[in-house]
C-alpha cells in the first residue's frame, strides 16, 4: 500500500469537500480571521494519512471540524459516507485531542469504562476491553490509579487508549507523539502500524516529519490554512534531495567541497560542511584525497523536511503531486 | 431516557461525590446540633418551630450555592479543560450531554437534600422527643426545596452553556433573590400603569418564582400546604426548568468549541 497505490475497490475512508472556517475575531469591531481555506481532501480507507504543518496551520481546526467540535463556515465532509454529525459514524472512529486532558478524579479503568458505555461497547466485554487496551499502550498496572497521579506521557497513552478502545474504523490522532520520550514514540509508531495492519485508517496531524516519513502512506501539507499539497511521500520528494552533514579535523577546505556546493564553517580545529545528500560520495573522496580524519556524517534534513520547508515558502514551491 | 444520559448524569454525580461536595454535610450537621442544643436551652414551647425554619432554610441555602458553584461549571468546565473533546467525538448527542450534566447535578442535590432531611428530623426529634402527624408537612416543604434547585440548576446550566463562570455565578444569583421577591414583583407590577405595568409584569413572570416554592415559614407554624399549590408548583418548577434546558441546548448546540 504504502506509496500511494490504492486499489479502486478501496473505500473513502473521509472525504472533505471545500471545508472552510473563519473566526469572528475582537471584542467590539469583530475581524473576520480564516483559520482554514476551503479543503478538499480525500482519504482511502487502511491508510495511514499524516496532516503536516506548523503551529497554527489549520490541522487542529480541521480536526475539530470531523469532530463535530467546531462548525465549518462553508463546505461539508464524509467519514465512511456518513455525515460528520452522524452518531453511527461516531461509533466507528476514535479522536484523541492535542495534549488530552482527562476527569482526573477518576481511575484509568473508570476513565475508559465510561468511554466504553459511551461509545456503546457492551457491558459485558467492557472490562475486558479495558485490561486490553492498557496493556496495548503500556500501561498495564494502572486501573485502578488516579489520572491525576499520571504523568504527561501517561496521559498521552491513556489518550491513545481511549481511542481504540472500541475498535474503531478510523483513528484521528492529533500530534500523538506530543508528551512522549522517544521509547514512547517508538511504541506509539508500531501501534500505529499494528492498526494500519489491522485494516484501519489512522488520519493523524504532525509537525514531526520524521514521524511521518517513517509510518504515512501519504501526507497533506497544509500550512496558513490552505492545503499546499497531497500525495505519497515518495512522489512529493522525489524532486527534491535531502541535506547531511560532514565533519572533519583541520581547518582545511578542500577546493572540491566548494564545487560541491557546500555550505563549510570552521570552528576551532574542525570543519562542518552542510550538502546535498547525493554529493556525499564526492564530498567523502575529496577528504580522502586530502587526507582529511573525518569526525561524522549525519543527515540534517530528510528529504520530506526539505520539501516541507520549500512547501512553506510559496514563491520556492517545488512541483508535487496535489489532488 | 438514553443510556448515555445516564452514564454522563453518573459521571457527573460521582465528581461531585470525588470533589467532596458533600462535605458540606459535615458543616451542615454541625449547624443542627448546635442549633438543636442551643434552641432547647433558650426557647420555650416554641423549639420545633425554630429547628424546622433553622433547618429548611439551611437546606435550601447549601443547596442552592452547590447549584450555582457546580451548576455554572458544569459545561464551560469541560470545555476550558477539553474533557469534552473526547465526549463529543463519541455518538454523544450535545443535547444528551446537558440533560445528562443536569440530571447528575440533580441527582447530587437530592441525594444531600435527603440527609439533610434526616439532620432536620433528627434535629427535631432531639428538642421535641417525639414526632407528630403535622411534621409530614416538612417533606412538603423539602419537596418545593428540590423543585427550586432543578430550577436554579437548569439556569445555572443555561448560563454555563454561553458565559464565564464569573457572570454565570452572578446572572444565577441575581435571579435567586429576585425570584425570592417575585410576589413582591407581581404586586408592584399591578400597582403601575401603561408601560411600566408591561415591562413590569412581564419581568415578574419571567423571573423564577421561588416565593411560592418556599412554604417552610407556614410549615414551621404546622399549616397544611395545599394540594392544589403542590400540583401547580411541580408543573411550574418542570415547565421552568424544561425551558431553560432548552435554551441551554439551543445555545449549546450551536456554539463553537474552540
Amino acid at each position: 500500500m504504502k506509496g500511494g497505490q490504492f486499489s479502486s475497490a478501496a473505500m473513502t475512508a473521509i472525504d472533505i469537500l471545500g471545508l472552510e472556517k473563519t473566526y469572528s475575531v475582537g471584542f467590539w469591531r469583530k475581524k473576520p480571521r480564516c483559520a482554514l481555506k476551503p479543503l478538499h481532501l480525500r482519504v482511502e480507507e487502511g491508510e495511514i494519512f499524516g496532516f503536516l504543518g506548523p503551529n497554527g496551520a489549520g490541522k487542529t481546526t480541521t480536526l475539530k471540524i470531523l469532530m463535530g467540535l467546531v462548525y465549518p463556515t462553508a463546505g461539508s465532509a464524509q467519514i465512511l459516507g456518513m455525515d460528520i454529525n452522524d452518531p453511527r459514524m461516531k461509533a466507528q472512529i476514535g479522536f484523541l485531542p492535542e495534549q488530552p486532558y482527562f476527569y482526573d478524579y477518576l481511575t484509568a479503568g473508570e476513565l475508559l469504562n465510561y468511554y466504553g458505555q459511551l461509545s456503546g461497547v457492551p457491558a459485558k466485554d467492557r472490562e475486558r476491553k479495558v485490561r486490553e487496551v492498557l496493556d496495548r499502550v503500556g500501561l498495564p498496572n494502572v486501573m485502578r490509579v488516579q489520572l491525576r497521579k499520571f504523568s504527561k506521557g501517561m496521559l498521552q497513552r491513556v489518550g491513545i487508549a481511549q481511542a481504540i478502545l472500541h475498535n474503531p474504523r478510523i483513528v484521528f490522532f492529533d500530534e500523538p507523539m506530543s508528551g512522549l520520550d522517544p521509547m514512547g514514540r517508538r511504541e506509539v509508531r508500531d501501534l500505529m502500524e499494528e492498526l494500519k495492519h489491522e485494516g484501519k485508517t489512522v488520519f493523524f496531524s504532525t509537525h514531526i516529519l520524521s514521524d511521518a516519513e517513517a509510518l504515512c502512506d501519504r501526507v497533506a501539507i497544509i500550512h496558513l490554512g490552505e492545503l499546499r499539497s497531497v500525495g505519497a511521500v515518495a512522489d512529493l520528494t522525489s524532486s527534491v534531495e535531502g541535506k547531511i552533514e560532514l565533519v572533519w579535523h583541520g581547518n582545511k577546505i578542500p577546493a572540491a567541497m566548494k564545487a560541491l556546493g557546500a555550505d563549510c564553517h570552521v570552528t576551532g580545529d574542525t570543519v562542518r560542511a552542510v550538502l546535498l545528500e547525493g554529493n556525499q560520495d564526492a564530498a567523502l573522496e575529496a577528504l580522502r584525497r586530502e587526507q582529511l580524519r573525518i569526525v561524522s556524517l549525519i543527515p540534517v534534513r530528510t528529504s520530506l523536511e526539505e520539501y516541507f520547508v520549500r512547501k512553506l515558502q510559496p514563491s520556492k514551491a517545488v512541483a508535487g503531486v496535489t489532488q | 431516557m438514553s443510556g448515555r444520559i445516564v452514564y454522563i448524569a453518573s459521571n457527573t454525580f460521582r465528581e461531585a461525590v470525588r470533589d467532596r461536595v458533600l462535605y458540606n454535610l459535615i458543616a451542615f450537621a454541625l449547624l443542627m446540633s448546635g442549633a438543636a442544643i442551643l434552641v432547647g436551652q433558650i426557647s420555650i414551647g416554641i423549639e420545633r418551630l425554630v429547628v424546622i425554619n433553622l433547618g429548611l432554610t439551611a437546606v435550601s441555602l447549601f443547596g442552592i450555592v452547590i447549584a450555582i458553584f457546580i451548576g455554572i461549571g458544569l459545561v464551560s468546565k469541560e470545555i476550558d479543560k477539553r474533557t469534552l473533546y473526547t465526549v463529543l467525538s463519541r455518538p454523544v448527542q450535545r443535547w444528551e450531554f446537558i440533560i445528562g450534566k443536569f440530571f447528575g447535578l440533580a441527582g447530587t442535590l437530592v441525594v444531600n437534600a435527603f440527609f439533610m432531611a434526616l439532620g432536620v428530623f433528627a434535629a427535631l426529634f432531639y428538642v421535641s422527643r417525639h414526632f407528630q402527624a403535622t411534621d409530614g408537612w416538612v417533606l412538603v416543604a423539602l419537596y418545593f426545596i428540590i423543585l427550586q434547585f432543578l430550577i436554579i440548576t437548569s439556569l445555572a446550566l443555561l448560563f454555563s452553556s454561553f458565559s464565564s463562570p464569573l457572570l454565570s455565578a452572578v446572572f444565577a444569583f441575581a435571579l435567586f433573590v429576585i425570584g425570592t421577591f417575585a410576589e413582591d414583583l407581581r404586586g408592584f407590577a399591578a400597582l403601575t400603569k401603561g408601560i411600566v405595568r408591561w415591562l413590569a409584569t412581564g419581568v415578574a413572570y419571567l423571573v423564577p418564582n421561588f416565593s411560592a416554592l418556599n412554604v417552610i415559614s407556614s410549615v414551621a407554624h404546622e399549616q397544611p400546604v395545599a394540594s392544589q399549590l403542590i400540583l401547580s408548583n411541580t408543573a411550574y418548577a418542570l415547565v421552568y426548568a424544561s425551558m431553560a434546558l432548552c435554551g441551554a441546548v439551543l445555545i449549546f448546540e450551536r456554539r463553537n468549541l474552540k
